[in-house]
């Protein structure tokens, strides 16, 4: 998951090497043979060819092998993994029936990992607390909204045990109808369910479109509802436009088991990170031209990394794009709900609805992970203008199903409109309030924030803060901010942002009285910098 | 809702694909069921379900527990515990619950067995579970090898995305459709001929649709079988917990064990609550692996299908409880024995014979008898008659992949015991109907 190199493609077999590339073993069979060839033709040709592609063959076999059946990487994983007891099974690589292509791909060690990952995983061994832990590193690399869970604690605590029991409060707790099997896209009872999530979405979106339940397919997250999607979207091999930056989670999520590839489209810091349609049409050309079938365009809306929200004006182009390309659209609006600043949020179900247009091709991405700060709880959203796309995605969906208990949680909770619109406003000051906090201490160390009127988080400009204006300078920070200020954020070459220097700061894992404590911290590596240059 | 069908906007070919296979006899039933379903008020003529393999009979167990444990789902302890279970999605899952899970497991298997909840592997539901493994396992174009009679979801689950084969290994009435290894080898040799790379056999034990445990000398054998050709094995002991009669059940855990985890990184436990404790819409599955990649990888494959921790929490403390399991497990097994008895009382006073079975949720009930024609085409037709006649949803064989006709799988922990009592009734006139009437079946 590096910037640029597809990690997949590592596990793929390599192409045979032709003989002019300097390779160890291969010279050294073939400068001879080329050596006997270059005076003779025909039958010696007939009868070293053949020759020639054996020995080729074999070096593709090899490498081909190799990725599977890496003893070194069994033999360090089973080391973090098996208590002494349960290893004694752990003998030779030859008892290790080979995995497939795509596990072997994910099975190596971490340091194959995107920083993304690895800063999450760090930041985790070592937790900032104000008290407990006041060295830690602190987070701020995980879009996650802490900001107002005492809100939905609140209500849980009040609401929880009717929410769950349902209707026949004299029976108590009935087990019956909440335990039994449901159509795996849905519910208890599928309608109410679907009734309450489109609610719930059309409140979130301040009343300026109406969702239809029956275009609903609920998972267990977000993350399958894109994998989902891609599934249903492309076949192996095609490939998604995404302007870039983009969420890293995209990589694994679309690239790893639907194996379509994402094609980026570069934004850029003039145009504070929007995307233009001409970019589009160059980046669908240069895919085309590269053998690349292009299935859809891929956006985030209020967008990940930056937060800008895409106005509807681009909307509109981007309807007229797809549907000049025959492509769909994937409109990512997990952030709908989260907005804090002074622009109002449009979805493209707002701009489709005012038209006349064939609506078949787009698709929204939704959940309650972000705006109701529920992830644990497992619920994402297809929501689709596709009777073909929600037939095959609801059949899809038994692989990532949403939990019933929770399902019926969910219908309470949400069709609870006046604590859903409370709640809303609420979390929106809060989040409002932060981010002016955060962008504020920032700037006392002179870093620049991107426009950005939602999410949980602030896109940086550190480039004056690197050494060398490159993806490598960019790291050296990153691991600078890691190591020595102790703040988790996320480089903006995982999310494949062309500029170095940029970085994505979470803000609503904090409270106030950490953000100087931030600041004190980032401050010592871009004092340490402005000293040494 | 916009009625513009996509015919101008292309879908992936899986998108478009029947492999889904919810077109073949197993689901048509349910869509019948679901168009009339019986009521013994309201629609006392309707579709009985006896397709759907599901646990009623134990409901009460669990819902006594939880009134009497309410700080399962007690949210009120505090905001930190609270704001950890809203915001855990960690692919690992809470650890109290695989420790859970794993005790759950031990005790099923009357503690011959060990299970290290460091090696458990969350997803929501064995659906997910059957196809994450088949992604790691195998490759598209691939195959795996599954003795036939086996449950029709399969069909689906572990080839839809996946692209990978299934392969039967053919079982037959003469020996209690157990597996051999000549129709092991048989499967092999099939797989090669057609250019596959076999991968692994996936047992289903106890079995469905038969109802019965692997015999210990049998899960031996394949487990050697698999060792020599250097392939995996999957056992999806999904119905463990309902074992009701001896034979004991044999889990592949303890002949693992027995061999002192010699060659075991190819042997792979799938799990699910569904079944045993009649919880399926809890979406509460896992994987149990011996190979540490393969735990791996499914760990973080399994962020495409996470259990709720919400559902985790509340499932958790009850679990590790095991006072209770004992009671639940032991209870249950004994409330399932009395309605197989039953059933196949039933079944029998309506001259119907079945396959002697000691586990699951259901019969395989031999219908041959009364086909005039011993093909699937006949059954078919059997099949039909009994749906929209006599008004019974059973699964016939064939969709199972039984080489023989005549087989079907009626299920009898799904209702009511009034409403099973119902469904043997039709079942008795209907067979004293049939033996006159044969030959009207067209």
């Amino acid at each position: 998951m590096t910037r640029g190199s597809d990690g997949e493609k590592r596990s793929r077999p390599h192409q045979p090497h032709p003989p002019s590339r300097s390779n160890g073993p291969a010279m050294r069979i073939v400068v001879p043979l080329q050596g006997v060839v270059q005076g003779r033709g025909g039958l010696v040709l007939g009868s070293l060819l053949p020759c020639a592609l054996f020995y080729f063959l074999q070096l593709y076999l090899k490498r081909h092998r190799s990725p599977k059946n890496d003893p070194s990487a069994s033999a360090s994983a089973s080391a973090s993994i098996i208590p002494r007891t349960l290893s004694r099974g752990q003998l030779s690589p030859r008892a290790q029936p080979p995995l497939s292509a795509r596990a072997a791909a994910l099975a190596r060690p971490d340091d194959d990992d995107s920083l993304y990952y690895a800063g999450l995983r760090r930041c985790a061994a070592d937790p900032y607390h104000p008290t407990r832990n006041p060295d830690g590193v602190i987070q701020l690399g995980l879009a996650e909204n802490q900001l107002s869970l005492d809100l939905v604690q609140e209500w849980l605590v009040k609401n929880a045990k009717e929410a769950l029991l349902g209707e026949d409060k004299e029976e108590g707790l009935n087990i019956r109808g909440l335990a039994t099997y449901q159509p795996f896209d849905g519910s208890i009872d599928l309608k109410m369910v679907t009734n309450a999530v489109a609610g719930f979405m059309g409140q979130v979106m301040r009343g300026s479109v109406s969702f239809n339940p029956s275009q609903i397919v609920l998972t267990s997250g977000a993350t399958p509802a894109i994998e989902i999607l891609s599934f249903c979207l492309a076949d192996t091999g095609n490939a998604f436009l995404v302007p870039s930056p983009y969420y890293p989670g995209w990589d694994r999520d679309i690239k790893w088991r639907s194996r379509v590839e994402l094609v980026p489209v570069p934004c850029r810091s003039t145009d504070n990170f929007s995307f233009s349609i001409a970019a589009l049409e160059r980046a669908y050309t240069q895919a085309k031209k590269r053998g690349l079938k292009v299935r859809a365009v891929l956006i985030s809306n209020p967008s990940n990394p930056v937060g800008n929200l895409v106005n509807k004006e681009t909307l509109y182009g981007l309807l007229e794009f797809v549907t000049e390309k025959n492509i769909h659209l994937i409109s990512d609006e997990i952030f709908a709900g989260s907005t804090h600043g002074k622009t109002k949020f449009v979805s493209v179900a707002e701009v489709l609805d005012a038209e006349a247009l064939d609506k078949s091709r787009v698709h929204i991405i939704y959940g309650l992970s972000k705006d109701l700060s529920l992830p644990g709880f497992r619920v994402g959203v297809i929501y689709s203008y596709n009777e073909n796309v929600l037939n095959a995605a609801s059949k899809l969906a038994r692989f990532s199903s949403v939990s019933a208990p929770t399902q019926r949680l969910l219908v309470s909770m949400l069709s609870d409109s006046m604590f859903i619109s409370e709640y809303l406003e609420t979390n929106r000051e809060r989040l409002q309030r932060m981010y002016r906090l955060f962008v504020d201490a920032l700037k006392q160390l002179g870093i620049e924030c991107a426009g950005s009127s939602g999410g949980f988080y602030c896109w940086v400009d550190m480039s004056k803060f690197i050494q060398s204006y490159s993806e490598k300078g960019e790291q050296k920070l990153w691991d600078k901010l890691l190591t020595i200020a102790k703040v988790n954020v996320t480089p903006g070459s995982s999310c494949h942002c062309i500029e170095p220097g940029w970085f994505r700061l979470c803000f609503t894992t904090s409270t106030e009285k950490d953000i100087p404590v931030v600041i004190q911290r980032i401050r010592k590596v871009t004092e340490s910098h402005r000293m040494s240059h | 809702m916009n009625k513009v069908v996509g015919h101008r906007v292309e879908l992936s070919e899986i998108a478009t694909s029947n492999t889904h296979g919810e077109d073949s006899p197993y689901f048509a039933g349910w869509k019948a069921y679901d168009e009339d379903p019986y009521d013994p008020v309201n629609n006392p003529s309707g579709v009985i379900q006896m397709g759907l393999a599901e646990n009623q009979v134990s409901f009460d167990l669990l819902e006594d527990y939880l009134e009497q444990h309410p700080e399962a789902s007690n949210w009120g302890n505090g905001i930190s515990s609270f704001r950890e279970n809203a915001l855990f999605q960690d692919y690992h899952g809470l650890k109290t619950f695989r420790k859970a899970m794993a005790s759950f497991m031990e005790q099923i298997r009357g503690g011959k067995a060990k299970f290290d909840p460091d090696r458990i592997v969350l997803t929501a539901g064995a659906t997910a579970a059957n196809e994450l493994l088949t992604f790691i396992l195998a490759d598209p174009g691939d195959a795996l090898l599954i003795p036939t009679p086996y449950y029709p979801g399969f069909d689906r689950d572990l080839r839809w995305r996946t692209g990978v084969n299934i392969v039967p290994i053919r079982c037959d009435s003469s020996n209690g459709f157990q597996v051999t290894l000549k129709a092991l080898e048989a499967a092999y040799a099939k797989a090669e001929a057609a250019e596959m790379k076999v991968r692994g056999v996936l047992l289903t034990n106890p079995s469905n649709p038969l109802g019965t445990a692997v015999a210990r000398a049998v899960l031996e054998d394949i487990l050697d079988f698999a060792a020599r050709k250097d392939i995996h094995l999957i056992s999806d002991e999904i119905y463990s917990g309902s074992v009701f009669a001896s034979p004991e059940f044999v889990s592949v855990a303890e002949i693992v064990e027995a061999r002192g985890y010699r060659n075991c990184e190819r042997v792979h436990i799938v799990y699910s609550l569904s079944k045993d404790l009649g919880l399926p819409g809890f979406r509460v599955g896992t994987i149990y692996s011996y190979n540490n990649r393969v735990v791996t990888t499914a760990r973080r494959m399994s962020s495409f299908t996470l259990v709720s921790s919400q559902t985790q929490k509340t499932l958790a403390s009850m679990l590790s409880d095991e006072e209770f399991t004992k009671y639940y497990i032991r209870t249950n097994r004994e409330r399932l024995k009395r309605r197989y008895e039953y059933i196949i009382q039933g079944l029998e006073r309506a001259g119907i014979e079945c396959l002697q079975g000691n586990a699951g949720l259901f019969c395989w009930m031999n219908l041959g008898p009364l086909l005039e024609e011993q093909t699937r085409e006949g059954e078919l037709r059997l099949w039909k008659l009994i749906l929209h006649e006599v008004r019974l949803n059973i699964s016939p064989g064939s969709s199972c992949h039984c080489s023989e006709p005549g087989w079907f799988r009626v299920c009898f922990a799904n209702m009511s015991l009034h409403t099973l009592e119902v469904a043997l009734t039709r079942i008795y006139d209907f067979t004293q109907k049939s033996k006159t009437i044969k030959s009207l079946i067209n």
